[in-house]
This record gives structure tokens, C-alpha cells and sequence, in this order.
């Protein structure tokens, strides 16, 4: 790599050619401040709060998109610097709605951050504010455009999602974060992934927050409140406690549920096995058949709502399989529900997921096996942290516990859903064995791990060669899926995750600032503790587990059997765009 | 100011469409061909309604708010239609000052519309304008090229009779 050698504060440093000043201070150590720029996202140039002084310069540079050259030399903390920051900052209060006290990102938010870094006088210039209403028509998300600074970081994620229905509108002082013709969020074709929330420096875009919905329910006596996990969670709500990106916190997560008051703590891994049981048996049952190939997996519902929309030719592709969410809650409200004589009426299903389309998912229809729905409340994990800390639970001195038995008891293939390859490796682990007709000693299937855009693979299974491919992120999935059509591409299964990376990158996690997702791995670092309590299994194949074993001997009778049909799987309908 | 949406129903014709199609076709593998197939569409309808603003998205494989977001920053593009007569109003300082904004008040409720809507009828819209340098007659308005002079606000009812007609 060619190198060029810079001074930033009198620091002599080499860094890679082309890097960007705010790269290059990060070599030396030192820090700028950035608002706009989000890494692979969003470099526009436009907030100007990164503005350093370049020698020979006539004017501040925007640190974020300013290339470095040969014997630069640099100041990032001069009088100039510090105080045009500042007027910055207090240009974005004069139009803000400044209620930090009941900001949900409050302590969270990268402008309040600055603004006390700074020492800004929030009243400095007051005067008319951008009139806006409170958005709150869509069921995952609330745009409160009087907290936003028009960084646009949420118009380049819904972007990078292939999807595009926020922008900026108008000009000047009107310049406003909209949809086309002034519509809500609900009238237009939003997958609801919330990616553009986990962009958002402020409290401009949150989730629809249910927590007091779950705290009424665990507080009615004649309810009986049942929560579940997706994989990934316990991997990411650490971080709302200060732990390191990537700690692994199941066993206090556990405990908080519990100290919470739900009536059972289960793990929608189970979900996940159960999911393999019958999306494996589908997918040979397709093959064996002369099925739609390729199969492509569903529990991802941003990605099922985005088929629906703007790929509907490929809804007799995707795999008729209920998600693991709603087969966990499908499951509780039926098998769950007859054995322990409760009615499932009375059972409140809550989930914790990494996703905001999960609020969607809950209320599809076909999604009711017990003629009510599957599952009632999905919550993020940052509303679950909200609850823990709203609960006055101390969540680093909690023991470790465990979940309820036994739809809280998987396997290593249900844990590993978490991460982009997840679904497509445990349903290989069970398809190969069955193909095989043994137990196969490699459950490894390192092809298709890790954060790359797309994986491809072909493993020769059971005298077949079976060819797959797992994409993440929908910009990626819309080329993939092009080039299916174009027929340049022959797969038997693809795996699809709305997310860039899967679950451990949904638009529910914890969010990361920008001064860390500039520069740290974050999904990698969680997608690695994923893989890591794979390992740590006794047992890592779905069709092993000997939970799943129980409730197909009992209730479902065998993988796609009547009464699977009716209770794990479901349909989707083509959607209108406009 | 914000732009005033058409609530009018949309009567493009197939001569209109197969026009706007030809336009897309010659632009659509061109990097930033929202901006002259907007204008080109706001030649051949006159404003920007959703539904030509759909087939612009659609033709050229951008989202809706691509198309929306610049037909709304530039100055240039109406999103409500024209009128046959077309009245503009002057709010030019000496206008304003000698009660423009009254007869504006007035147009809106003798059309029982806003400003920058049209009548469902077709027959007319109403705009506010900058000075148009007619300081002596103020306060103005004009209706299409006609320009009428020192006004107030009974007079308008005489105006609009004289074009509805
Ligand atoms: S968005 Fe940030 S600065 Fe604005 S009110 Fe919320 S916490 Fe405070
Ligand atoms: S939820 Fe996803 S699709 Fe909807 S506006 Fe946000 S980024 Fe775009
Ligand atoms: S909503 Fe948030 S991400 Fe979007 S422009 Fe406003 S502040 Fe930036
Ligand atoms: S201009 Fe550099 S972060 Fe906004």
C-alpha cells in the first residue's frame, strides 16, 4: 500500500494514500468530531462540525471527506476550529426542539454529546423553528423531525436498503426528512427494517416504544406473560450496559426477564430449531418434488415485506415457514398452552428482537395458529434495556440463570440465525444428515460465514450437488435477485437477511455512535460471539435437539405433517408499491 | 414555502403519456435524468401531479421521493396545475403596503381556494408574485397578461365575473 507522510497537530504520522484526514487523525490518535458522515453510508460534506485547519488552506476543511496528501500538515484543535464547531452546534440548537430530559436518546444522542463537549449556549439564536408534525403512522417507527439536523444519514441507510422512501423535501428553512407528496411512513412502500433509526445521530427517529404495554400486562394478574429471545440479543443488549461490543450476556439476560415478572423465559432458538425442522424438509420436499427452487428462506421479515413490494415474482420462491419468532409463539399459544390447561387467550407472547419489522410481522395476517396471535408484543432489545433499567435492575451483578425448559432448551444451529449464514448453515447440518442418513461429524460450513455481501457455495450432499448462496443487506439482494432472473445464476437455496450482516446488525440493536461504527467492526465482533456460543453447544443440529423431539412426538407429529402446515407455516400476498 | 399538492383528479391524455415515455426513453441511462425529464413533463402536463411524477420514477428505476425531493427544492415546478386564467397577485412591498395581501384574502374566499391551488373547474388558479415593477398602480394583480391597478377588495367580484363568462 502506497503511504503518505502528514503532521496533525505537530504528530508525524504515515498513513494508507488516499485515506481521508479523519482517518489519518484517527491513526494519531486523535479524535473529530463528525455528525453527517456515517462510514460506507454517508459522506456528503455537509454539517461541517469536522472542520479542522489544513496549512496554505484558505478556509476549514471538512475532515470527513478532505483527502490527505503528501506533507499535509494538519490542526485540529485550534481557536478557529473549536469555535466555528461551536457556532455549528448552536446553529442546529436554534432550530431544535431542545426536551434532552425525556429524549429517549438522551445520553445517547451524538449532538448532545458534542453540545456539552463544546460548552454551547443553547439560546444563542432563537427564533422561528421549521413547523413539523409527529409522524407516527407506521407500526414500527416515530419521526419527530423537530430533533432532526438533516445529517440525511437516514435517507443514505433506506438508500443502501434499495428501498428510498425518505428524502429530503423542499429547500432553505422548509428543508425537511419526508416521503414523496407529504405522505406518512405507512402510505408509502417502508419495509421496516429501521435502519434508518440505527443511522440517526438524535431522537429525530425512534422505535414505537410497547414497554408499557408489557409492564401492564405482567402487571394483570389474570395474564399470563410469556417472553422469548431471538439469537442475537443476548449477544448485543450487553452494550446498553457499557460492556464490551460482542459480550455475550444470555445468563443475566435470563435473570432480568425473570426479575421482571414474566411468567416463563423462553429462548426463540427453540423457535429457530423448529424452523429448521420444517424449512430443511421443505426444501428437500422441493427437490424430491420438482418444487419452485430456488427455496429462499423467510424469517427475515423486512426481506418478506420487500419481496412482497418490489420482487413479488419470487413470492412462490420463498419458503412457507413461518419465522422462529412467530413458530416460538405459535408453538406456546398451542402445544404450550393445551398441556399446561391455559387458555390462549390469556397467554401474552412477548419477544425481544433485534428487528423493528418484527412489530410488523406480529400483526400479518395468517400468523393466529391458536386463533389468536401468535405472538403479541415484539419489543427491540434497546426497549428491553429501557425496561431493565426502568425495572431498577443493576444488570452487571445479576447471576447467570437459565431459560425455562423446554421451549427454552436449542441447539447451536438455532443460536447461529443471529448472524448472516446462520440460517443456511443449520438447515445444512439437518439436510446433509438426513440426505446422508447419518450423523455427520463436520457441522461446520465456514463458506458461508462471515460479513461479505454475498457467500456462494456448493456442497455435494446425499449424491446432489446442492447449490447456495446467502445475501444480506437489500442493495446486495436486489442484484442477486436480478441476476437470478437474468438466469446468470442457478441456485437451489439462497438465504436472504434484510439486515447488512442479519440479526446481529438489526434495526432494533443497540446503537452504535458513528465516532464507533467509523472505525470498530461492530458486526463482525458480534457476529464472532455468535459463532462462538455455537461452539460452546453440547448439541449444534436442530433435528437433535431433544426438546424439538418432544413436541413433534406430542403435538405436530412429523415436519410438514397437517398440523405443521396449520400452525408453522403461513402465506404472503403481493403488495402495491404505490 | 411549502408547494401545494394538486387535489384535482389527474386527466392526462395517451398523446401526453406516449410524449413523456419518449423523453424517459431518451434519458433513462443517464446519471441525474430526474431533473430534465421533470422539466420536459411539466412542459407537456403543465405540473408535476403524483401520477406523473409515478411514471417518471417508474420509468427511470428511481424511488418516488427521488423525483419528489427535486420537484420540490427547485423553484421552477409546480405541483398544482394552471388555471385558464391564471390570477397573480403582486406582494411587492409597495402592493403589500397598500393592502394587497386584502385582496388576496379576497380571491380566496370568492374561489374557495388557496394560493398556488386551482379551481375544479379549470377556469382559474391564484399565485402570489414578486414585484412585477408596476409600483404606481399598486396594488396589482394581473390575470394572465391583463394587468388591473389600484384596487380594493370589492372590486374583485367584477373581475372574476368578467372571465367567468
Ligand atoms: S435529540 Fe439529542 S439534543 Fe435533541 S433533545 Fe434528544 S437528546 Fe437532546
Ligand atoms: S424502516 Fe427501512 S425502509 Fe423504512 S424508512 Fe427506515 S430505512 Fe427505509
Ligand atoms: S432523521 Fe436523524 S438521520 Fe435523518 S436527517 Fe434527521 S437527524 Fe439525520
Ligand atoms: S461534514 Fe464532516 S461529518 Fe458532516
Amino acid at each position: 500500500m502506497d503511504m503518505v507522510n502528514i503532521k496533525i497537530n505537530g504528530i508525524e504520522v504515515s498513513v494508507p494514500q488516499g485515506s481521508t484526514i479523519l482517518e489519518a487523525a484517527r491513526y494519531a490518535g486523535i479524535e473529530i468530531p463528525t455528525l453527517c458522515y456515517l462510514k460506507k453510508i454517508n459522506a456528503i460534506g455537509a454539517c461541517r462540525i469536522c472542520v479542522v485547519e489544513v496549512k496554505g488552506a484558505r478556509s476549514l476543511v471538512a475532515a470527513c471527506v478532505y483527502p490527505v496528501n503528501e506533507g499535509m500538515e494538519v490542526f485540529t484543535n485550534t481557536p478557529a476550529v473549536r469555535s466555528s464547531r461551536k457556532m455549528t452546534l448552536e446553529l442546529i440548537l436554534s432550530n431544535h426542539d431542545k426536551k434532552c430530559l425525556s429524549c429517549v436518546r438522551s445520553g445517547s444522542c451524538e449532538l448532545q454529546k458534542l453540545c456539552n463537549d463544546y460548552g454551547v449556549d443553547e439560546t444563542k439564536f432563537e427564533g422561528a423553528v421549521t413547523p413539523s408534525e409527529i409522524d407516527d403512522s407506521a407500526a414500527h417507527l416515530v419521526r419527530n423531525n423537530k430533533k432532526c439536523i438533516l445529517c440525511r444519514r437516514c435517507v443514505a441507510a433506506c438508500r443502501e436498503q434499495y428501498v428510498s422512501v425518505i428524502g429530503a423535501n423542499a429547500r432553505g428553512f422548509d428543508t425537511n426528512i419526508g416521503c414523496s407528496f407529504e405522505k406518512k411512513l405507512a402510505e408509502v412502500p417502508c419495509i421496516s427494517c429501521g435502519q434508518c433509526i440505527v443511522a440517526c445521530p438524535t431522537g429525530a427517529l425512534t422505535e414505537k416504544d410497547q414497554i408499557d404495554e408489557v409492564f401492564a400486562a405482567i402487571a394483570d394478574p389474570k395474564k399470563y406473560v410469556v417472553v422469548h429471545t431471538a439469537p442475537s440479543i443476548r449477544v448485543t443488549l450487553g452494550e446498553s450496559f457499557g460492556m464490551p461490543i460482542g459480550t455475550n450476556v444470555e445468563g443475566k439476560m435470563v435473570a432480568a426477564l425473570r426479575r421482571l415478572g414474566f411468567d416463563k423465559v423462553f429462548d426463540t432458538d427453540f423457535g429457530a430449531d423448529l424452523t429448521i425442522m420444517e424449512e430443511a424438509n421443505e426444501f428437500l420436499d422441493r427437490v424430491k418434488n420438482g418444487g419452485t427452487l430456488p427455496m429462499i428462506t423467510s424469517c427475515s421479515p423486512g426481506w418478506v415485506k420487500f419481496a412482497e413490494i418490489y420482487y413479488p415474482e419470487f413470492i412462490p420462491n420463498l419458503s412457507t415457514c413461518k419465522s422462529p419468532q412467530q413458530m416460538e409463539g405459535a408453538t406456546i399459544k398451542t402445544w404450550y398452552a393445551q398441556k399446561n390447561g391455559i387458555d390462549p387467550k390469556d397467554i401474552v407472547c412477548v419477544s425481544i428482537m433485534p428487528c423493528t419489522a418484527k412489530k410488523f410481522e406480529v400483526k400479518r395476517d395468517d400468523q393466529s395458529a391458536a386463533g389468536v396471535p401468535d405472538v403479541d408484543i415484539a419489543l427491540t432489545t434497546r426497549e428491553l434495556a429501557r425496561m431493565i433499567e426502568r425495572a431498577g435492575i443493576n444488570f452487571q451483578l445479576l447471576p447467570d440463570e437459565k431459560f425455562d425448559s423446554i421451549l427454552g432448551d436449542s441447539t447451536g444451529a438455532g443460536v447461529i440465525f443471529g448472524s448472516s449464514g446462520g440460517v443456511m448453515e443449520a438447515a445444512l447440518r439437518t439436510a446433509a444428515d438426513v440426505l446422508e442418513g447419518k450423523d455427520l461429524e463436520n457441522v461446520d460450513y465456514h463458506e458461508v460465514r462471515g460479513m461479505d455481501d454475498v457467500k456462494e457455495a456448493t456442497y455435494h450432499i446425499g449424491g446432489m450437488d446442492v447449490n447456495v448462496a446467502v445475501c444480506s443487506g437489500l442493495s446486495n439482494v436486489a442484484k442477486l435477485l436480478d441476476a437470478v432472473k437474468a438466469g446468470e445464476k442457478n441456485y437451489h437455496f439462497i438465504e436472504i437477511m434484510c439486515c447488512p450482516g442479519g440479526c446481529i446488525n438489526g434495526g432494533g440493536q443497540p446503537i452504535q455512535p458513528a465516532s464507533v461504527r467509523n472505525f470498530v467492526d461492530v458486526k463482525g465482533l458480534r457476529s464472532k460471539a455468535i459463532y462462538e456460543a455455537d461452539a460452546n453447544m453440547p448439541i449444534r443440529k436442530s433435528h437433535q435437539s431433544p426438546a424439538i423431539k418432544v413436541v413433534y412426538d406430542e403435538f405436530f407429529g412429523e415436519p410438514g405433517s397437517h398440523k405443521a402446515h396449520e400452525c408453522l407455516h403461513t402465506s404472503y400476498v403481493a403488495r402495491e408499491k404505490y | 414555502m411549502q408547494k401545494r399538492i394538486s387535489t384535482l383528479p389527474f386527466n392526462g391524455t395517451a398523446e401526453q403519456k406516449s410524449r413523456l415515455d419518449a423523453v424517459i426513453a431518451e434519458h433513462k441511462s443517464q446519471r441525474g435524468a430526474v431533473m430534465p425529464v421533470l422539466q420536459a413533463a411539466q412542459e407537456i402536463y403543465g405540473y408535476l401531479p403524483i401520477e406523473v411524477q409515478e411514471m417518471i420514477a417508474e420509468g427511470l428505476g428511481v424511488s418516488l421521493e427521488e423525483v419528489y425531493g427535486v420537484s420540490t427544492f427547485y423553484s421552477q415546478f409546480a405541483l398544482s396545475p394552471k388555471g385558464k386564467y391564471n390570477i397573480s397577485v403582486c406582494l411587492g412591498t409597495a402592493c403589500y403596503v397598500k393592502g394587497s395581501g386584502d385582496l388576496l384574502d379576497k380571491l380566496v374566499e370568492e374561489l374557495k381556494i388557496q394560493p398556488e391551488e386551482c379551481t375544479s373547474d379549470g377556469m382559474f388558479s391564484l399565485t402570489a408574485c414578486r414585484c412585477i415593477g408596476a409600483c404606481g398602480l399598486a396594488p396589482v394583480l394581473t390575470v394572465n397578461d391583463d394587468v388591473y391597478g389600484r384596487l380594493v377588495p370589492k372590486d374583485i367580484p367584477g373581475i372574476i365575473a368578467k372571465y367567468r363568462q
